[in-house]
């Protein structure tokens, strides 16, 4: 099962690298957002306030390639014609789609990459990390987690076709909510509740005090836990499409 | 033992039409099929356009769930185990998609060996064994975009192969394919059988199936209409004989009334260049070349010749009939 995981994984992430838009969006992305970021941010000030800034940014944009590249993924299969080889195959579809979402996720992680790197050269971010170590190991952990929040989308998308029209505008609310774009402590009391089932809230954190200093195993116990549930759900889900899709005959349609 | 067997097998699909008013509609696609395959055997399944082979073949490789009836493969329900079925099946579907197009046909083979759980250590063997077989040797580090339709639909042979499975489904495996390559493509299915696994394979091309097919049944709107070896179903309308009439612009009108002359049984028109070929099945014991031409308004004719009927021939009696 591990060798199947880490086989579609390198698969996907070959097929997705392949693609110039994918690739253009998360390079260009994370400078743009980097940019809006620090412009946002005081520019007085040079210190943690941009690495703040700047980790945010780069997290937007795993978001960003999670929600397009895994709220369509099931789509795209149908409409290259792989969806129905991937459902006929003996392993379950979960194992199939689940290294989809954590490659596009991690194709993601590219751009925590670039907005550091812009931000330092454009911007002269301090890449100076209180917790190197555990920053190495939020940033994957945090990766995983946002993979797994994918593969609840990407089952709910498939499942209620609706849905998919709001993919578009997941993507700013999302970045709101989880606290990627101003400190959380600045949203309405409503907002928490949210915040608190969304994996990337708590990636979030434990990048961010990883990097800056504070409590970092707090959001990493929170992204496992989390990821821990995306996976019952998600798995749950996809098990319920591709009951659906054989009875209904959707597995060809384009 | 039977390896495929199908049991009174129904699909309906529900469709919806109509934006504002909607409307759904059912269309039965496969009403109540019965066949068996025993181990060994390459059988065909023949029909027109919507008959319902592509529907079948879907719910005997576990793609679509039956509406009633029963499908077993090698003795194991199709919906209840349908895991078990699918490791053991394989499966080719004719066209040019399902591959992914950004990466190699290497790449491509060794993920979906890793899907059918391909031995980790055979796969490098199995994909190189297979690559020769199906003819793309060599070309196996392009990326599939730039493959031609013939290479992929080998391409996609060589993917259904992969796990070496007993039981093989084609469905129009050589269409787009070169007059030579789909030669060699049949000399590869005919290995198949020849091995020992099970086929069933379904084609537009009679002569292939007459070729290839030790047993055969043609369904025409979701039913079977006839069931046996190719030699039986030639016997069908072996009796009668077939006029081929050339024409130069024949009339849809006089086509019709040959349709309605006494002992004709099947016409059928072939665009040829700036002619048409007539084909008239006739009933046996008659001599109807007189009749036939004078009903043809006096458009001119070329060549007229009487022959033998064909495989194809009682196809398209039994499919006119139906
Ligand atoms: N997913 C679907 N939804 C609705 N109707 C469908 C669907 N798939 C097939 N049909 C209908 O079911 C009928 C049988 O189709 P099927 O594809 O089985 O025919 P076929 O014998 O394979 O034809 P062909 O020779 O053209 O491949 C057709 O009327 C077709 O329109
Ligand atoms: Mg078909």
């Amino acid at each position: 099962m591990l060798r199947v995981f880490w086989i579609g994984w390198l698969f996907n992430l070959k097929n997705l690298t392949n693609s110039l838009f994918f690739v253009l969006i998360s390079v260009l992305q994370p400078v743009i957002f980097a940019s809006i970021a620090f412009f946002m941010f005081d520019r007085g000030d040079r210190g943690g306030g941009l690495l703040y800034a700047a980790l945010g940014a780069g997290l937007m944009g795993i978001w960003s390639s999670t929600l397009f590249g895994s709220g369509g993924a099931i789509q795209w299969m149908r409409w290259q014609g792989t969806l129905e080889i991937a459902v006929a195959a003996p392993v379950r579809f979960l194992w199939i789609l689940l290294p989809l979402t954590i490659s596009t996720a991690t194709i993601g992680l590219y751009s925590i990459v670039a907005t550091l790197f812009w931000g330092r050269v454009f911007f002269g971010v301090p890449l100076s990390f209180v917790h190197p170590a555990l920053f190495a190991l939020a940033l994957p952990v945090t990766v995983v987690s946002l993979g797994l929040l994918g593969l609840v989308l990407a089952s709910t998308f498939v499942l209620y076709r609706q849905a998919s029209a709001f993919s578009n505008l997941l993507e700013y609310p999302v970045w709101l909510a989880t606290g990627l774009l101003v400190p959380l402590s600045l949203l309405p009391g409503w907002v928490e509740w949210l915040s608190w089932v969304l994996a990337p809230t708590w990636g979030m954190e434990a990048v961010r005090n990883a990097a800056l200093g504070g409590e970092v195993w707090e959001g990493l116990g929170m992204c496992v836990l989390l990821g821990a549930v995306y996976l019952v759900l998600g798995s749950f889900f996809m098990h319920n499409f591709e009951r659906r899709a054989r009875q209904q005959a959707t597995l060809s349609l384009t | 033992m039977n390896v495929v067997e199908a049991v009174d097998l129904r699909r309906t699909y529900k469709t919806t039409t109509g934006t504002i008013r909607r409307r759904s509609l059912e269309v039965e696609a496969v009403r109540g099929i019965s066949f068996a395959i025993a181990e060994g055997e390459l059988f065909g399944l023949l029909g027109p356009n919507g008959a319902g082979k592509t529907t079948t073949i879907k719910m005997l490789i576990t793609l679509l769930i039956p509406t009633s009836g029963e499908a077993r493969v090698l003795g194991h329900d199709v919906v209840e185990d349908a895991r078990w079925v699918r490791e053991r099946i394989g499966y080719v579907f004719g066209g040019d998609r399902g591959l992914y197009e950004r990466l190699s046909a290497m790449d491509n083979l060794r993920y979906f060996a890793e899907l059918y759980g391909v031995e980790p250590k055979g796969q490098r063997a199995r994909i190189d064994e297979l690559l020769e077989l199906v003819g793309l040797k060599g070309r196996e580090k392009e990326r599939v975009e730039g493959y031609s339709r013939g290479m992929r639909q080998r391409l996609h042979i060589a993917r259904g192969l992969l796990h070496d499975p007993p039981v093989v489904f084609l469905d129009e495996p050589t269409i787009g394919v070169d007059p030579v390559g789909a030669r060699e493509l049949r000399a590869t299915i005919a290995s198949l059988t020849a091995s020992g696994k099970t086929v069933l394979l379904t084609t537009h091309y009679m002569f292939e199936a007459d070729a290839l097919c030790d047993r055969i049944a043609v369904i025409a709107n979701g039913e079977i209409v006839a069931q046996g070896t190719p030699q039986e179903l030639k016997a069908g309308v072996a009796d009668g004989s077939v006029v081929e009439v050339e024409v130069f612009g024949v009339e849809e009108r006089s086509v019709e009334r040959l349709r309605q002359l006494a002992g004709v049984r099947a016409v059928t028109v072939e665009d040829q260049e700036q002619k048409q070929l007539l084909i008239v099945q006739t009933a046996p014991g008659l001599e109807l070349t007189h009749a036939i031409l004078s009903q043809l308004d006096g458009a001119s004719v070329g060549r007229v010749s009487s022959r033998e009927p064909t495989l194809e021939d009682a196809y398209v009696a039994l499919v006119t009939a139906a």
